[in-house]
């Protein structure tokens, strides 16, 4: 294969984290060549704790509304960065495969699988997730979306697992401009799986607020 | 409001909770320095561990502990004599094998956890799983159940069953033989199943679970440990599905409370997808023959049902596959036969509408070809073959409103455009075709209890230990507790979920509304009839009048004959100084009940349109019909129906998990390769309720409709398929390649 058809492999890092990037790298592979040091450190728990230092890298990412300056491996995804260090359970994992779409979210307005999307890809970028959709965010006295309003008026979910899911595909799916038909809906909404099987009633409500005029 | 009124639509009482993400599912919990466990599963289907490296594993970051065979802290419950179950002592008929997790380097399934990491995060326990490498002694392993059907076993329990004459079939004018076929089918909730466990003190336990019953995970993990319930807390408030994977407590669930106790810290287990197609059951690979013979004016002679189905090696399941047709249809001759042939495969369990959905496909999909033998149609011919009492059991059904059903479903999917002759009707470049299929099952009433809260300001709390999974539990027992205390529904709150509450069955069988809404009925007639009797003893503005004199609705007691005179709940709670009436009531089926058969029954309609050139099949109309007594909670009970649907349309045209028998392991074990249906494949749905009270099973007149909304709808398809091409299906899925080499 053609070097030219992967433009988009280069690395694009502002010059200061590229340089730590490199330091650290060769920090670890100059480790990985002193097979005895090695096994010492691990007998000592240094591994653990030069681990921590070399595997951590800032991101800084707008999460319903909120700067958030965090310290994550780069291997963390979006999705468990949400639900095992910012609490924000409201976003789902049912397969961590990008197969389900119980964990989709918006990243700059467009929905994403947080499963399949690497937290440190979300660099400068505003997240929206489930918890940030009601206007005022605190709870029971939140002003629902009206999407949200629709898929309780319709009863749109069971047990409620996909449900975070399936409403922020579809206030995407209607800003996208594919609400236009009940069958259009259900194309663009077959990335969100619901095995309670509650379909009909998902596509009622999206046709009611795309119908409805309302801005989502 | 009585048991003869219908009851208004109220939107889900959770619903708030499930639209904001506010709803907390096991794993959304978060406890002080919560550590995180990852299974490893072995990569043979049958022999034997023979080294198992876990060095590397141990010794990468974050790692708290390998656990093996080797190292595996006691389970002080499962050192008592073995029986044949998993997770608990009951002995069982002897099984060929004993599996206790991680208690020998035995195998008897592909995916059995060889090893549980446990590190601080669940990446590095993830990185460190990837680590740990077996070697095996291999033995041969089998998981083909079509190869091995002739060496099926009677299992213990119920025995093959037979009335009239045995060889009837032989004799009967019109005669029928035909083979069925259920894939491995799996239950994939949305949710990943696991754990979160916590020892809250040397012989305290916390446990945050994936399970359709907390009293029965408690009691799971009492025995396991041995220690008193008390000391054991379960919750589960919210179930992101279960479908029956819920059903009991998995061995992986308890390894991780085990080994949370020896290490000291929280862990929370949450499995992958594919480790769902292995650890939490299945609906087993089941082949069925229906022999059938009517007469020439469509009478049915005789039926012979015999099922077959793969279980493990070491346990046996089984289900009721061959019971529909035992007393579904008035025939003097009937037998039906089960057996299970033990594979090296893991144990299945009750998938939504477990046996009785694989048995109504054979069964209604016979009847349709019957139907098209004698040139009848096919609802005529359920008809003449209708019974009024139970042929099994020689008693009346508590009530069943079939043909109203029928004929209802008929009319809503427009049945008179059908065409007897399959393949006459076309739509452009699509064959249109109808079918239908009746579904049934028991209508149970387990124990069950409750307790209800009156506060003097007018509201009410309602509490049972019950989950619910996803059917409207909560919302259903507002409303029972809405028509008895007459509290508006906002003012109600239902408590559930968790073992400090009134005990409570498992969510399963189609049972709770049944069970738990008797409770619930009658912890709130307690209160109302403590009401009354305050109302009218000495002193009380409304003294001297009689019990049933007095009405209670919007926290107001009034008495008819009297316009005016009104007596506030918060006055006369006030008057008598109390803060709250408190009821916590036991409820159960009476002996009433063994005079009657009690079933929920329903009926799907389904036109279909199929491609000619690629095999392809749409459902492009459904209708379901319900006839399971009074509907408590009309909105929440449309949509159990409708989720029917679409669990039907993907067992009739896409489930199938697929094994590589050489390997015996599973090719297609994620969403991508196992098909459930999605958006596109389910149409809009229709559904009717029949909606009139059974008079004997419990005070709402109200039987389950978890089950009946799935039972019969791939033999509708199946039907449909047949009506718009002249070709019958009789192993699902339907799928494209099927079709396509009957119409070439």
């Amino acid at each position: 294969m053609a070097q030219n058809e992967h433009p988009g492999d280069e690395l694009e890092m502002p010059d200061a984290s590229r340089r730590h990037f490199l330091k650290q790298s060769s920090a670890l592979a100059a480790l990985a060549l002193a097979p005895t040091a090695a096994v010492k450190a691990v007998d000592t728990g240094w591994d653990q704790k030069i681990a921590a230092a070399f595997e951590q890298l800032p991101l800084q990412v707008t999460i319903n509304g909120t700067v958030q300056n965090v310290s994550i491996e780069p291997r963390v995804t979006l999705l468990d960065l949400l639900r095992e260090q910012l609490h924000l359970t409201g976003t789902k994992k049912g397969c961590d495969h990008g197969q389900c779409g119980a964990c989709t979210v918006h990243v700059d307005g467009q929905r994403v699988n947080a499963c399949l999307t690497l937290a440190m890809t979300t660099e400068g970028s505003n997240v929206t997730t489930i918890e940030g959709l009601a206007t005022n965010d605190h709870g029971a006295t939140a002003r629902l979306h009206p999407m949200q309003e629709a898929f309780i008026k319709h009863d749109g979910f069971q047990c409620g697992y996909c449900t975070p899911g399936q409403i922020m595909s579809a206030v995407a799916c209607i800003r996208e401009g594919h609400a236009d038909s009940p069958e259009e809906v259900r194309e663009y909404m077959s990335g969100n799986i619901c095995r309670c099987g509650a379909y009909a009633n998902i596509v009622e409500a999206i046709m009611e607020v795309k119908q409805g005029g309302k801005k989502v | 409001m009585t048991k003869e009124t219908k009851n208004p639509s109220i939107d889900r009482v959770d619903g708030r909770m499930k639209v904001t993400g506010g709803a907390n599912y096991f794993a959304d919990f978060e406890l002080p320095s919560m550590a995180y466990c990852v299974l490893v599963g072995s990569e043979i289907a049958r022999g034997t561990i023979s080294s198992l490296d876990t060095k590397k594993a141990q010794g990468a970051p974050g790692v708290l502990g390998v656990f093996t065979h080797q190292n595996m802290p006691p389970i002080p419950g499962w050192d008592a004599p073995i029986g044949g179950q998993a997770d608990g002592p009951p002995p069982k008929p002897k099984t060929e094998e004993t599996y206790r997790i991680l208690s020998s380097p035995k195998i008897l399934f592909d995916g059995q956890p060889i090893a549980i990491v446990v590190a601080d995060t669940y990446e590095r326990a993830t990185y460190a799983a990837s680590l740990v490498k077996a070697t095996y002694a291999k033995q041969a392993s089998r998981t083909d159940l079509s190869k091995h059907v002739a060496e099926g076993i009677a299992p213990g329990g119920s025995g093959d069953y037979s009335r009239g004459k045995a060889d009837a079939h032989q004799t009967a004018p019109i005669t029928l033989e035909a083979n069925y076929t259920i894939p491995i089918e799996v239950h994939n909730p949305m949710e990943l199943h696991g754990i979160l466990a916590h020892w809250t003190g040397p012989d305290k336990l916390m446990i945050y679970a994936k399970t359709q019953g907390v009293n029965a995970t408690q009691n799971a993990m009492a025995q396991a440990f041995k220690l008193d319930p008390k000391n054991i807390h379960v919750h589960t408030e919210f179930m992101g599905g279960g479908f029956g994977m819920g059903l009991r407590t998995w061995p992986q669930e308890t390894a991780v409370v085990a080994i949370a106790r020896k290490i000291g810290r929280p862990l929370k287990l949450v499995m992958n997808r594919s480790q769902m197609f292995t650890l939490v059951g299945h609906r087993p690979y089941t082949v069925q023959t229906i022999r059938m013979g009517a007469d020439q004016t469509g009478k049915l002679v005789s039926i012979n049902h015999a099922a077959t189905a793969e279980t493990a090696r070491y346990e046996d399941f089984t289900e009721a596959t061959v019971n529909m047709t035992k007393f579904m249809y008035a025939c003097p001759n009937v037998s039906t036969r089960y057996r299970i042939v033990r594979l090296d495969r893991s144990v299945p369990i009750w998938m939504r509408g477990p046996g009785e959905a694989t048995g109504a496909f054979a069964l209604e999909s016979a009847m349709d070809e019957m139907a098209h033998k004698l040139n009848l149609d096919p609802i005529e011919f359920r008809l003449r073959n209708y019974t009024e009492t139970d042929p099994e059991h020689n008693r009346p059904y508590s009530s069943k409103n079939l043909r109203e059903a029928y004929e209802k479903g008929a009319d809503a999917i427009g049945w008179n455009n059908r065409k007897p002759q399959p393949g006459s009707l076309r739509e452009g470049n699509w064959l249109i075709g109808y079918g239908m299929s009746t579904g049934v099952f028991n209508a149970f009433r387990w124990e069950a209890s409750a307790r209800a809260l009156l506060k003097a300001d007018g509201s009410l709390t309602v509490q049972s230990a019950v989950t619910d999974i996803g059917p409207g539990t909560g919302t259903a027992l507002t409303m029972i507790a809405h028509n008895v205390l007459g509290v508006p529904v906002e003012k109600i709150k239902v408590e559930y979920g968790d073992t400090s509450l009134p005990k409570a069955p498992s969510q399963g069988g189609s049972a709770i509304v049944s069970a738990v809404g008797s409770a619930v009925f009658d912890a709130c007639t307690a209160i109302k009839q403590a009401l009354i009797e305050l109302a009218v003893k000495d002193g009380s503005s409304l003294a001297g009048r009689q019990a049933d004199e007095l009405t209670l609705a919007n926290g107001i007691l009034s008495v008819e004959k009297e316009p005016g005179k009104k007596l506030t709940v918060s006055e006369l709670m006030q008057v008598n100084k109390l803060t709250v009436i408190d009821r916590t009531k036991e409820s159960k089926a009476g002996p009433d009940h063994q005079k009657y058969s009690m079933y929920s029954f329903s009926v799907h309609f389904v036109q279909v349109r199929v491609n000619p050139l690629t095999g392809v099949v749409r459902v492009a109309k459904a209708v379901s019909v319900a006839d399971s007594g009074r509907i408590i909670s009309p909105k929440t009970a449309a949509s159990q129906m409708i989720g029917g649907v679409a669990g039907g349309i993907g067992m009739a045209l896409t489930e199938e998990a697929v094994i590589d028998h050489r390997f015996g392991r599973f090719v297609n074990n994620n969403f991508a390769d196992y098909h459930v249906a999605v958006h596109a494949d389910v149409p809009a749905i229709e559904t009717i309720m029949i909606d009139k009270p059974d008079p004997i099973i419990n005070p709402m007149g109200a039987k389950g409709m978890g089950e009946i909304a799935l039972i019969g709808f791939a033999g509708a398809v199946a039907n449909a398929v047949f009506n718009a091409t002249g070709q019958r299906v009789r192993d699902l899925p339907i799928t494209p390649d099927k079709v396509m080499q009957k119409l070439v």
